[in-house]
């Protein structure tokens, strides 16, 4: 963080947050600048929402200070302040008789005269706004009957017209269905990149929050355990401990989550790679049967979900070559299995490495000398 | 097109609140024909069937009407104080709070051989149904859902009603009918020096309610939209109490406590409208809670002629159902 402060369009210096006087989480710094995508991750109760009340003002501070544009969040006049910043909230909007269109036509509010007439200034911007999340042919549908995923979109075109420079949204995407929670995120980027919105987001979808945002703050009930770009917070390991996670485990290498391994003696051995074991480590977990499994690069598709669901795997650096006594223990472990599966095809002529090679036809070899089952493919 | 739907609709509803108007002229113990009801408007005819519309059945069509719409009203600012589409004066016991400090001051008064004069008993009214407000606003602290907080009001108001049941035994003989009657919701007796009043305090605060339209509409979506468009969430709260509270304190200290109408004609004038847009609601409101008020008052003056039905009864048949199809609504659209 080599910037100034003037560069960031919004930071917190040593924030405190909580409820009835009490600090939750303090010494929160947390800076963005416009046009970038802050997303906080963190347990559920840690606290991302109470952050997020104390940013919109919904909730004093408890020390420390809000800055946006420049000027401490106190300082803005109220209607200025929502000339800046909209928010999409998680709170459920019960009335039921407004159509759409009038629940987005709520966000002009701040430029509205006193009885709060629409100019056509207004009306255009109430159109371009659900033009631009796509949702002007449910303009004259009644709120109360649209899907949800419709209504998080209407919910944002209401903050779109609203002129915000920031937009601050509360898990916006917890009741979308993979389609709508791509297309949500995906919009909240195209805005980000042309509009130079910032917008700052609470998410419990740890790969989408890796994608989509270019500063992540990891929220751990009295801190902010980490913040900084996806690279330097989402470290191998990291979400485990973040989260506590006891059964089963992140594997921030391929923004996966994996159940917990079954655990015991390596009963399986599979040789595979390149991807091709993924399926069959998952449907050995599923089956509840330890395996071992190798011999694996440790860039290899297959190397962290192995590492998650095997009982040993026998792996190489990174484009290194293959040492004899990873080749001792792969034959060591293969001894022990009672079922050996290759998902590798060992035929490729001379182009194959021959300790792959070697280890199949040592397989191959087992299984007809003990009556194994031998799996290739 | 949004704007041709609602002068219709305004025009259909200043139109039905005319045609009642003057049928409440015309039909009674005595049967007055139009041409002579109009010409007495006119001011032209004399005789006794003026002295019948001017003086006892004009008034009473007026206050009908006025207070129906302030009525209508208070159960929608109150409704959208609470989010709550079953939210109105007298099932909040709102009303019965204001029907018990009027009474306390006529008992009085009685005691003491004064006639309190409307200000005083529109006074006591406000100051009874802010202390209902005030117990039921405690008790939305403690309740989540809006069936627990309709279930507490209505508690409040029997316990109100009850205490005004007693107060009344206490009045004399004498005085026992008149102050029945009004404990149980009449527009009887109304005079022109009252509806000048009602009119005064009606008119003020339904102009102040729609000065509020736009606050209203960034509220539906909630308090913390609200506040996040720039707006002052506890002045607005406190205005909504304020002015359901005079609009259903003024009902109540000239006709008693009437039922349903702030309940049944917001939801009936939204449903007509196609739109919750709070600029175009409130004046249906108003126009709709007096067309509402003459017709069931019609009612409850000619259905048992010559004896009365208290307003009460008329207006919960007509506006009980519209609840039960209203919480019937909301729960298929919870399920849904």
């Amino acid at each position: 963080m080599n910037a100034a402060k003037e560069d960031f369009y919004f930071y917190t210096e040593g924030l405190a947050v909580g409820y009835h006087k009490t600090p939750l989480i303090k010494g929160i710094a947390l800076s963005l600048k416009r046009g970038e995508i802050l997303t906080l991750i963190g347990p559920n109760g840690a606290g991302k929402t109470t952050i997020l009340r104390s940013i919109i003002r919904q909730l004093e501070p408890l020390g420390g200070a809000v800055f946006l544009d420049g000027k401490e969040l106190g300082r803005w006049a109220v209607g200025e302040l929502a000339a800046r910043m909209s928010v999409v909230l998680t709170e459920r909007v019960r009335e039921e008789q407004m159509t759409c269109r009038e629940v987005v036509e709520t966000g002009r509010y701040p430029y509205t005269g006193r009885f709060g007439k629409l100019s056509k200034t207004d009306r255009l911007a109430v159109r371009e706004a659900m033009e631009l999340v796509h949702v002007e042919e449910l303009a004259g549908e009644s709120f109360g009957r649209i899907s949800d995923g419709q209504r998080q979109r209407v919910m944002l075109a209401r903050a779109l017209c609203q002129e915000p420079d920031l937009i601050v949204l509360d898990e916006p995407t917890s009741y979308l269905d993979i389609r709508h929670k791509l297309e949500f995120l995906s919009l909240l980027q195209k805005l980000a990149r042309q509009r130079r919105l910032s917008v700052v987001l609470s998410m419990h979808e740890l790969d989408l929050a890796e994608r989509v945002s270019d500063k992540v703050a990891c929220i751990r009930g009295d801190r902010v355990d980490r913040f900084g770009s996806p690279e330097e917070v989402f470290t191998p390991g990291y979400i485990n401990r973040l989260y506590q996670i006891s059964a089963g485990s992140y594997r921030e290498q391929a923004a996966t989550a994996e159940l917990p391994p079954a655990k015991g003696r390596p009963q399986v051995f599979v040789l595979s790679g390149a991807g091709s074991g993924i399926p069959i480590y998952r449907r050995l977990q599923r089956q509840g049967i330890p395996f071992a499994t190798g011999i694996l690069w440790e860039n290899d598709q297959d190397y962290p979900v192995a590492q998650a669901l095997a009982s040993e795997v026998v792996g190489e650096k990174a484009f290194c070559r293959i040492r004899r006594e990873s080749v001792g223990r792969a034959k060591e472990l293969m001894d022990g299995c009672r079922e050996i599966i290759c998902t590798l095809d060992p035929g490729m002529a001379n182009d194959f490495y021959p300790e792959l090679a070697e280890l199949a036809e040592y397989g191959r070899q087992l299984q007809s000398r003990l009556g194994l089952s031998f799996l290739a493919r | 097109m949004e704007g041709k739907n609602s002068s219709a609709a305004y025009l259909a509803l200043a139109v039905l609140a005319g045609v009642l108007l003057v049928l409440n002229l015309g039909i009674g113990s005595v049967n007055i024909p139009l041409r002579e009801v109009l010409s007495v408007l006119a001011g032209k005819d004399g005789g006794v069937s003026r002295d019948i519309i001017l003086d006892i059945r004009f008034p009473r069509a007026l206050a009908a009407a006025v207070l129906g719409g302030a009525l209508a009203l208070s159960g929608y600012l109150l409704q959208t104080f609470f989010h709550n589409p079953v939210a109105g004066p007298f099932i909040l016991g709102i009303s019965s709070g204001a029907k018990l400090l009027v009474a306390s001051v006529l008992v009085i008064s009685m005691k003491q051989m004064l006639q309190p004069g409307s200000a005083v008993m529109v006074g006591a009214a406000f100051i009874g149904a802010m202390a209902s407000m005030g117990v039921v606003l405690l008790m939305s602290q403690m309740v989540e859902s809006m069936s627990m907080l309709v279930i507490s009001g209505v508690m409040v108001g029997y316990i109100c009603s009850a205490v005004t049941d007693f107060l009344v035994a206490f009045a004399e003989d004498a005085d026992i009918v008149n102050l029945h009657n009004w404990s149980k919701g009449s527009f009887s007796g109304i005079g022109w020096g009252d509806v000048a009043m009602m009119a005064v305090v009606v008119m003020a605060a339904s102009l102040c309610v729609l000065l509020l339209s736009k606050q209203i509409a960034a509220y539906q979506l909630g308090e913390a939209y609200a506040r996040s468009l720039g707006m002052d969430v506890m002045g607005f709260r406190l205005l909504l109490v304020l002015l359901s509270s005079v609009l259903s304190a003024c009902v109540t200290a000239f006709a008693g406590p009437v039922s349903f109408v702030g309940i049944a004609v917001p939801h009936l004038m939204k449903r007509l409208l196609g739109t919750s847009r709070p600029f175009l609601v409130i004046p249906a409101c108003f126009l709709g809670g007096a067309a509402f008020c003459l017709f069931c008052d019609l009612l409850a003056r000619t259905l048992l002629a010559p004896a009365e039905l208290g307003i009460s009864t008329v207006t919960a048949v007509f506006g009980a159902p519209v609840v039960i199809l209203i919480l019937v609504r909301q729960k298929r659209g919870r399920i849904r």
